[in-house]
């Protein structure tokens, strides 16, 4: 026990085994040409992030990221790989050094700029001071309801819900008129799938 | 294609996936949740469905023309609470006018719920609607395709 700093606490070592395996699933997904297996590993890599941000005390991130990210997402993503290939082609190997070059500036840039971002839970941090501080404070006499979040997605910033509400709307509207199965009235099916041989 | 243990199970499963949509629905002021996550909940519910009976089975339960018609619900449920405001002669959106006179925001408390009631049936249909329109595609999955 004596051997125990604060640097090696339990949620340190919780971040640190939630953020290793989020980077061996990265890397897995990059590696892999199984489409199948790819998205298998998006939706673990999601499941993974929900975790972490529970460490982070932000359950309602947690929550979204569980079930638009490993739920849906998977689903929609599996849908869609029905309608292409399962194997991604095998990729023509060649060597891209200016590619490489930026990747790796740009990865030491922003390195770089960790130094300056506030510690995790600085209470004097541009996210925690300022508009975040009004909400923390006004919430409880303005609109008394237990979850901030709530309060601040539904009520403060209604019209940006209202917005994102209306983007779903149109994401929806978009997929039926590009991948519409006939008419909403129910007309006639769209039926490709004889043409399968011939390529795709 | 038939499986009966999925299919008694995603039958047994049915019921309680709703319950805590409803649960994550309407607790959503008092918990973590809200109707994003509530209606992509109810969704997954009809999804496990599709998986397990065929997504004809599913269409029959929830046919496409009733999503169509709960995606433009759900946006007017919410821009209807923004209108009702206005004409209640306050800003768009601002619920305390829907409750003039108490004295603890009833107002926002009924907005806030009627506007995650609006976003929950907009995300679970055009979820669903996505899913239908992806999957209707393709009329059978081979099993060697897994």
């Amino acid at each position: 026990m004596t051997g125990f700093t604060p640097m090696m606490s339990p949620v340190v070592l919780i971040d640190l085994a939630l953020l290793t395996m989020l980077i061996l699933v990265a890397v897995a997904m990059l590696r892999s040409r199984h489409l199948f297996a790819v998205v298998m590993l998006s939706g673990i890599y999601s499941l993974l992030s929900a975790a972490f941000f529970v460490s982070l005390d932000a359950v309602d991130v947690a929550f979204t990221e569980a079930a638009v990210g490993a739920g849906i997402s998977t689903v929609l993503m599996l849908a869609g790989m029905l309608l292409t290939v399962r194997r991604e082609k095998p990729k023509t190997p060649g060597r891209a050094p200016v590619a490489l070059a930026a990747v790796l500036a740009m990865g030491a840039a922003l390195f770089y700029a960790t130094i300056d971002m506030p510690a995790f839970g600085d209470a004097n941090a541009p996210a925690n001071s300022y508009v975040g501080q009004e909400y923390v404070e006004r919430t409880a006499s303005e609109i008394p309801m237990p979850n901030i979040v709530t309060a601040v997605l539904a009520s403060y910033r209604g019209f940006d819900t209202m917005g994102e509400t209306m983007v779903i709307f149109t994401a929806g509207v978009a997929v039926m008129l590009l991948l519409g199965i006939g008419s909403v009235r129910g007309g006639r099916d769209v039926k490709d799938a004889e043409n399968k041989e011939g390529g795709e | 294609m038939d499986h009966l243990i999925l299919k008694v199970t995603s039958k047994m499963l049915f019921a309680p996936i709703i319950l805590y949509a409803l649960y994550v629905q309407f607790h959503g002021d008092f918990g973590p949740g809200g109707g994003f996550q509530a209606g992509v909940i109810f969704a997954v519910a009809f999804i496990l469905h599709a998986f397990c009976f065929g997504l004809d089975e599913t269409k029959k339960a929830l046919p496409q023309k009733a999503l169509t018609v709960a995606m433009v619900i759900g946006f007017l449920l919410y821009s209807g609470t923004g209108l009702v405001t206005m004409l209640l002669g306050a800003n768009l959106l601002s619920y305390d006018a829907l409750v003039p006179n108490s004295t603890h925001h009833a107002g926002q408390h009924y907005g806030i719920i009627v506007v995650e009631l609006g976003v929950g049936v907009a995300v679970a249909s055009t979820m669903l609607t996505i899913f239908y329109h992806f999957t209707g595609r393709e009329p059978d999955i081979d099993q060697e395709d897994w």
